[in-house]
C-alpha cells in the first residue's frame, strides 16, 4: 500500500448525480401528469359546452350552394335586380 | 377521461420497479473503482440515459420521414413524444457528464469534442420546440417539425461517434483504446451487471415514458379539433 494512493472521497459527486437524475424525472412525470389533468379538465368543459351551445341553423342546400357562389363581402346584401342596376 | 390500458399500467410498475434494482445495482452491488471513487457510479445512468436520448432522437428523425411520406399527423405525435422523452434524458446525460468530470478532470465542463457535439445537440431540440411553439397551423407545423427533426437527427450519431473520430479526454469505456482519454476503467464482472442492467432499465423507462407522451399528445390534439369545432 506503500506505493498506492488511497481512493478519493467523491460520494459527494455521486449522492449530487443521483439526486439531479431523481429530481428530473419525477419533475418530468409531474408535468406529463399535470398536462394530461389539465387537457382532461378542458376535454370536459368543451364537452359541457357542446352540450349547452344551441344547434347550428343549417339553410336549405339550394340556398347554401347560392350564397356560397357570391363574395363573402356580398353574402349579407339584398341580390341586385335589375330594377335597382337601371336606378 | 380516458383510462389507462393495463399493459401500460403495468409497464409503469415495471419501470419504477427497473429503476429501483438499477440503483442497487448501481449503488451497492457494483465495486467501487479505485482511481475514481464513488463518482464513478454515476457513469451507470450516464450511459443508460445516454443511450436512451440519442436513441429517442434517431427514431425521432424516422418518425419525420414517416410523415413527409404519408401526411399522417399521427407520425408528427410519435415524433414529438419522442424527442420530447430524449430532451429530458440527454438533460441527464449531460448533468451526471458534467458531475463525473468535476474530480475526474478537475472541471465541471470542457469544449472537448464529446462535449461539445452534446450540448449542440441538445441545444438543437431545444430549439426544436420553439420552433414548433411559433407555428399555428397544425400541417405546416408538423412539415417543419419534421424537416428539422430529420436534420437535426444527424447530431445523434456524430455525437456517438464523436469520442472514436477526433482526439478527445472522453474516455471510450468500451472498446476504447484512446491514450489521450482521462477517467477511463476497465470493468470487473460485478460492473458489467450493473451496466447492462441500467442499459434494460432505461430502455424499458423510455418506452413507458415514451407511450405516456403519445397518449398526451392524442389528448392534446382532440382538445384542439374539440375548440376548433366549437369557434366554428
Amino acid at each position: 500500500m506503500f506505493f498506492q494512493e488511497a481512493t478519493p472521497d467523491t460520494s459527494g459527486y455521486m449522492i449530487a448525480g443521483y439526486v439531479i437524475t431523481f429530481v428530473v424525472m419525477a419533475l418530468y412525470v409531474a408535468s406529463i401528469y399535470l398536462r394530461s389533468r389539465n387537457l382532461n379538465q378542458d376535454m370536459d368543459t368543451l364537452h359541457e359546452l357542446e352540450e349547452t351551445a344551441p344547434p347550428v341553423q343549417t339553410k336549405a342546400p339550394s340556398q347554401a350552394r347560392r350564397n356560397s357562389s357570391r363574395p363573402e363581402s356580398n353574402k349579407s346584401a339584398k341580390p341586385v335586380t335589375k330594377k335597382a342596376r337601371r336606378k | 377521461m380516458q383510462a389507462k390500458p393495463l399493459t401500460l399500467r403495468i409497464l409503469d410498475i415495471v419501470s419504477i420497479v427497473l429503476l429501483a434494482i438499477a440503483t442497487y445495482l448501481a449503488l451497492v452491488f457494483a465495486p467501487t473503482e479505485l482511481v475514481m471513487g464513488d463518482v464513478q457510479r454515476v457513469f451507470y445512468f450516464h450511459i443508460g440515459t445516454a443511450w436512451t436520448a440519442l436513441l429517442g432522437f434517431i427514431l425521432a428523425a424516422v418518425f419525420s420521414v414517416a410523415y413527409l411520406v404519408t401526411k399522417d399527423l399521427k407520425w408528427d405525435r410519435l415524433q414529438v413524444a419522442s424527442i420530447e422523452v430524449s430532451l429530458v434524458f440527454f438533460l441527464i446525460t449531460i448533468v451526471l457528464g458534467s458531475i463525473w468530470a468535476r474530480p475526474a478532470w478537475n472541471t465541471w465542463w470542457t469544449w472537448d469534442p464529446r462535449l461539445t457535439t452534446a450540448a449542440v445537440t441538445e441545444l438543437i431540440y431545444v430549439a426544436y420546440f420553439m420552433l414548433r411553439q411559433g407555428i399555428d397551423d397544425p400541417d405546416k407545423r408538423a412539415r417543419f417539425g419534421a424537416v428539422y427533426a430529420l436534420v437535426g437527427g444527424l447530431s445523434a450519431p456524430i455525437t456517438f461517434f464523436a469520442i472514436r473520430l477526433f482526439r478527445t479526454i472522453h474516455p471510450v469505456v468500451i472498446g476504447g483504446t484512446n491514450p489521450e482519454a482521462d477517467g477511463g476503467f476497465s470493468m470487473t464482472p460485478d460492473m458489467r451487471v450493473a451496466f447492462f442492467f441500467a442499459l434494460f432499465a432505461f430502455t424499458v423507462i423510455f418506452v413507458d415514458l415514451f407511450w405516456n407522451r403519445i397518449r398526451l399528445g392524442d389528448l392534446q390534439d382532440k382538445v384542439e379539433q374539440l375548440k376548433l369545432k366549437l369557434s366554428m
